[in-house]
């Protein structure tokens, strides 16, 4: 897959989720979602692709997923039911403080 | 990134909300009309070939999608201050051409006649049928594209354009915003000018978070009043001389509460809170939170917030420094790092006075045609001067080109402004340095007096002698009936300055 750049956006192979690049790392990495390499949005994906099951706990708009060594973030802006994952390791959702409306 | 993704996001999850409403005409975008007006709109703007998109006018619906289409067009967003002399705003056109402009229909054939600008009236611009080429494709992801040029108020020589790239902009989003955090009734109703960058923050929050913009184009406190009730909103945002009116407006209606029970959160800044207009504030809206938010044009908005509950333990604090909390701008937002320097650029500690400087994403410190005056290390020196407690809540001092050197030394405005406000007939007052002779720099104080109540010069200086030292006593001192105030609630100091060296000489 190409290389990760901030802003850079990719979707889902298996199922409607789509992602844009909110810290990227200098590496090589592999970017999957429901276990199957994420691909350039426009990209034609095939019909009856399925999520991997160990990669299906699903992923929400407009939720942030890091890396586990915290070197990549990704911004889900579409759902889908497959899980991120970098490398072959699950990412983990990353909390928004609650902070107070200022503006 | 780019901030249209902001809005493919709203419009993907809550097409059908209502976006923005114009308080005065009534109109109301969706969503989804909203994210389809910004494609049409983006069309229009490439097939002239504009390189930037410039708005000249009150807020309306086409404030946000101005914003949005020049995102999606690929152009920068300039909106500029319609309160501006004819001249001055040709000025600023002339360096944004070849320029798109939307502006008022009484302004059109003006400046359309001027070179490489194609203007177009207000209603034009929102006319769907107008814009029959919607632009093919999606927007460009560069995270270093300009977003937005924003002209600030530079108070000497010509106005600086401020760079906010889509990486400021998002970033800032991202990391104080959780998407889709507001219910379906709530509310916010926006009083800040377009050109400003609270106003730029408040599109891109509410859109972030799914709440329904009502927009206030000319802010008077019984208008305000009027659509909030309307409209039972639920947040809002106001400059301190905004709040001042509508405190006054209340108790010159006799109320005791505002009647609000919907107005969850009111938030303010973009300048010094008087603690009488707060306090009787908090007094007036009892079920309301008040956060104060500090921010610059530079750092894409707000970088420091006093929240609610930080509010209401200064407000009950048993100590002197507990309470003076109320006057700070509370503590940075996550992502953003806070430091107060000197003059030689060490970093000082807790309570020390001197220059804020601030470190973040959202950080921005750029204009055009002048390059980053950000360091090495990615700190942005504020201009600003202030100091942070021990347990990081900043107090601001005025800007750090308002200190008073008299006799060497280094006097804030703000300090001897804060004694002179605890007398009880001090109403508000403005500290300045005027030449001297002797010292270099005097100080001169001009006092509002409290309605009702009589100023006792010599008790005032007394006071500052007492409770600062024998330096910092105003040597002129005069009694006016009020402060000049820019409509964003900045004290103009340099305009008491000027009045003070007028009668002085």
């Amino acid at each position: 897959m190409p290389k990760l750049k901030t802003g850079g956006r990719f979707k889902s192979a298996v199922c409607a989720g789509e992602i844009m690049v909110v810290t990227a790392s200098e590496d090589d990495v592999v970017l999957t979602c429901g276990g199957a390499d994420m691909v350039a949005p426009g990209t034609e994906v095939a019909d009856g692709a399925q999520v991997h099951p160990d990669h299906a706990v699903g992923i929400a708009m407009g939720k942030r997923y890091i890396s586990e060594d915290e070197t990549i973030e990704v911004l889900c802006v579409k759902a889908g039911d497959g899980s991120l994952a970098v490398n072959g390791q699950l990412m983990l959702q990353k909390d928004t403080k609650q902070l107070p409306k200022t503006d | 990134m780019n901030v249209m993704m902001l809005l493919e996001m709203a419009s993907g999850a809550f097409p059908d909300r209502p976006a923005f409403t114009d308080g005065e005409r009534g109109l109301t975008y969706t969503y989804s009309e909203l994210f389809e007006a910004a494609r049409s709109r983006a069309g229009s703007i490439r097939a002239q070939g504009a390189s930037r998109m410039a708005k000249l006018d009150v807020s309306n619906l086409g404030t946000p999608l101005g914003l949005f289409a020049s995102a999606w067009a690929g152009v920068p967003y300039v909106p500029l201050n319609y309160r501006l002399t004819n001249e001055e705003i040709q000025a600023l056109l002339k360096r944004v051409t070849p320029a798109y402009l939307v502006t008022s229909s009484d302004r059109v054939d003006a400046f359309g006649a001027l070179d490489d600008v194609h203007a177009v009236a207000t209603e034009g611009f929102l006319d769907a049928s107008q814009h029959a080429m919607p632009v093919d494709g999606e927007w460009a992801m560069d995270p270093d594209e300009v977003a937005v040029l924003l002209f600030t108020s530079g108070t000497t020589g010509e106005p600086k354009a401020a760079v906010l790239r889509h990486k400021h902009l998002v970033s800032y989003i991202l990391s104080s915003v959780e998407f889709a955090s507001a219910p379906e009734e709530d509310a916010s109703l926006v009083c800040v000018p377009p050109y400003h960058i609270a106003g730029i923050a408040a599109i891109m929050s509410s859109v972030y978070s799914g709440r329904h913009v009502i927009q206030l184009p000319n802010f008077t406190a019984e208008r305000w009043i009027e659509l909030a009730r309307q409209h039972q909103v639920t947040t809002a945002f106001v400059v301190p001389t905004m709040l001042a009116r509508i405190v006054e407006t209340l108790e010159a209606q006799g109320v005791t509460t505002a009647d609000m029970p919907y107005l969850n959160s009111l938030a303010y800044g973009g300048g010094k809170m008087p603690l009488s207009v707060i306090e009787k504030a908090m007094t007036l809206f009892p079920q309301t939170d008040f956060s104060n938010a500090y921010g610059l044009t530079e750092t894409s908005s707000t970088i420091c917030v006093l929240g609610p509950d930080a509010h209401r333990d200064a407000v009950s604090s048993p100590t002197e420094a507990g309470r003076r909390r109320l006057v700070s701008v509370g503590q940075a937002l996550p992502g953003v790092e806070i430091e107060i320097r000197d003059d030689e650029g060490r970093v000082l500690g807790a309570g020390e006075r001197g220059e804020i400087y601030v470190r973040g994403e959202q950080v921005s410190g750029e204009y055009e045609g002048k390059g980053s005056v950000v360091d090495a290390d990615g700190w942005f020196p504020t201009r600003d001067a202030g100091s942070i407690d021990d347990e990081g809540f900043l107090f601001l001092e005025g800007r750090a080109d308002d200190v008073i050197v008299r006799g060497g030394e280094n006097l804030s405005p703000g300090e001897i402004e804060d004694v002179l406000l605890t007398h009880p007939a001090v109403a508000d007052a403005a500290v300045v340095g005027v030449p001297d002779e002797q010292w270099g720099e005097a100080v001169a104080a001009a006092v509002v007096a409290k309605a009702g109540a009589r100023i006792d010069e010599e008790a005032l200086k007394e006071l500052v002698k007492e409770q600062l030292r024998s330096s910092r006593v105003p040597a002129h001192m005069e009694v006016w009936s009020e402060l000049p105030y820019n409509e964003t609630g900045k004290l103009l100091r340099r305009m008491v300055k000027a009045s003070f060296e007028e009668t002085l000489n």
